[in-house]
């Protein structure tokens, strides 16, 4: 029954369907461009950046997109709803539950029962959430110390968040892609015993992560690698749209959670850390490093806090059903919305537009932070070196399937 | 500030009309703003003391059909320092898809502006490299247009999986 795939080969069709914006012609002498990517692995995914050097110094970096693009928002077009969730999960596949929580969060507030909610969802979100942005961050660093040649943090890393994946498969069945928040509650309650473990775990990361700042965020030659590369001054940073941990790294105290209060953060205690330049320029390398450490020590504090109240306050009951508020038809007004929450990377922000009739939006945009966060690569990394252009695309952490979605 | 203030703000400066609507029924509350007019309003919005738009948050695009022949452009814009939102809304007529840039004002445009022209077929005029940036570059049409029809094959490859293809 296969059939052969009729693939029209000819020498060109890779110029054609990405060709290079820089030829010879427009190139002086000296010059030349160099491809990086798309199977690069310190491109973190499928980007190709098409390098004019001068030497090993950068000239100019464009990149190409759209390797990975999978039409979410066509999907989203024709999907209803709630079926939308799983391709949620495959936009930012290492930070899935947040932008679950954030799509979720959207559709309630179309629906108005953003207030019903109980308490106990609320905090097993925040709960989960705030797991996976662990991960996510462990990723970042650990990968990001793998691009600049620090090996050992990656392994530290990758072996602690077994321990976030596993749990969260615990929770809900998959290690990666989970379709657990759902709009108007959960998949399920927690397993039995979770609390329990997951405090162990807890208790078991905070030594690791002191050992992680020594071995990794205070290494001179970490810190010579990535102090004063790739600078991103405020102004800029906003004026491209980057938020989330770049954007604190280069100075400003911006973290959604704190600034719209959404879900139950309001209710917990957490700092916003911000880079200061202490080993070189505020907003280096270093910098967002840094912040990304710090946001786990945070994150590990939320998590303690949402553990006593998921034992305390708002413990299990026989009653409990998290599935209470899940609406059988979902049929919001028409309307438009645009609803943005704090992701691992940055500001994730869905634009809805449903018409009243259907449980199928018209339209749902979604704004990726990655997405934004990437655009900002060719301006920040020109006279730099070749090899600073890999620390520098580590330290912007973007995962491709959000970029392209 | 409230939206009733916004909208003055734009006519004071810009002469009245430049402001079509006020759209109650969008969160944040959307200004329909007349599309020949949008980047000085952006230019207003953004360097004003009471405004200080710095963040485009989305720039999303929407075709409406061929029935009622408009297409949108809608803007969400947040201001850090003074904390508040806004979304601006243009319309314009299908048949000739053109709307001036804003990447002049907000960088973060650029990229948005060209995937808005590559899954729409919107043209932003004076944008600095609109090139396709999702889709192939000798992709044919544009996807997300309700009048869309995917082409049948792309380079021999079948664009459509039948139900009996095994793979």
């Amino acid at each position: 029954m296969s059939q052969e795939i009729e693939y029209k080969y000819r020498p060109e069709n890779l110029n054609e369907s990405a060709p290079n914006v820089h030829t010879e012609a427009n190139l002086s002498r000296e010059e030349m461009v160099i491809n990086i990517g798309p199977q690069h692995p310190s491109t973190h995914g499928v980007l190709r950046l098409e390098v004019v050097t001068d030497g090993e110094i950068v000239v100019n970096v464009v990149p190409h997109l759209g390797y990975l693009h999978r039409c979410f928002e066509k999907h989203a077009e024709s999907v209803s709803m709630n079926g939308v969730i799983p391709f949620v999960d495959r936009m930012d596949y290492v930070g899935a539950m947040n932008s679950e929580h954030a799509y979720a969060m959207g559709v309630e507030r179309m629906l108005g029962i953003q207030d019903k909610i109980p308490k106990r969802v609320e905090y097993i979100r925040v709960l989960v959430a705030e797991l996976n942005r662990i991960a996510s961050h462990f990723v970042a660093i650990g990968t990001y110390g793998l691009d600049i040649g620090a090996f050992t943090p990656f392994l530290w890393v990758m072996r602690d968040r077994e321990h976030i994946l596993r749990l969260l498969e615990w929770v809900s069945g998959a290690r990666m892609l989970y379709n657990y928040i759902w709009i108007g509650g959960l998949y399920y309650d927690l397993p039995v015993g979770f609390e329990e473990k997951c405090a162990e775990f807890i208790s078991y990361l905070k030594p690791k992560l002191k050992e992680l700042d020594e071995v990794l965020m205070n290494n001179k030659i970490f810190i010579e690698r990535t102090a004063n590369v790739g600078v991103i001054p405020r102004n800029l940073a906003i004026n491209y749209g980057v938020t989330g941990p770049i954007l604190r790294g280069s100075g400003l105290r911006l973290d959604y959670r704190k600034v719209d209060g959404y879900s139950v953060y309001p209710e917990l205690d957490f700092d916003v850390p911000i880079g200061s330049g202490a080993m070189g320029q505020t907003g280096d390398c270093w910098d967002r490093t840094w912040v990304r450490v710090e946001e786990v020590n945070q994150s590990v504090k939320i998590i303690e806090q949402c553990l006593t109240k998921l034992t305390g306050d708002h413990k299990r009951t026989r009653e409990f059903d998290p599935r209470e508020l899940v609406p059988k038809k979902i049929r919001p007004k028409a309307q438009d919305l645009y609803v943005r929450a704090e992701n691992p990377k940055g500001e994730l922000g869905y634009y809805f537009r449903v018409d009243g009739r259907s449980d199928v939006a018209v339209r749902c945009k979604a704004r990726g932070c990655s997405f934004s966060n990437l655009s900002i690569l060719p301006a920040i990394s020109k006279g730099h070196m070749i090899a600073d252009l890999i620390a520098i695309v580590g330290s912007l952490d973007f995962v491709m399937g959000e970029v392209d979605r | 500030m409230q939206v009733e203030q916004f909208k003055n703000l734009i006519d004071s400066k810009l002469g009245v009309g430049t402001v079509l609507s006020i759209d109650e029924n969008t969160t944040p509350t959307a200004i329909v703003v007349a599309a020949n007019q949008i980047a000085p309003v952006c230019q207003v919005l953004k360097d004003h003391p009471e405004t200080l738009f710095d963040l485009l948050s989305c720039l999303t695009a929407i075709d409406n059909g061929p029935e009622a022949n408009t297409m949108e452009v809608i803007y969400n814009l947040y201001s850090i320092p003074l904390e508040h939102a806004l979304t601006l809304k243009v319309f314009i007529p299908r048949d000739q898809v053109e709307i001036e840039t804003v990447s002049h004002l907000w960088k973060t445009a650029d990229w948005h502006e060209r995937e808005a022209y590559d899954l729409f077929g919107i043209k932003f005029m004076n944008h600095p490299d609109l090139r396709r940036i999702l889709m192939p570059a000798d992709w044919e049409g544009h996807p997300m247009r309700k009048d869309y029809v995917e082409p049948e094959t792309y380079r021999g490859m079948k664009t459509i999986r039948e139900e009996d293809d095994p793979i």
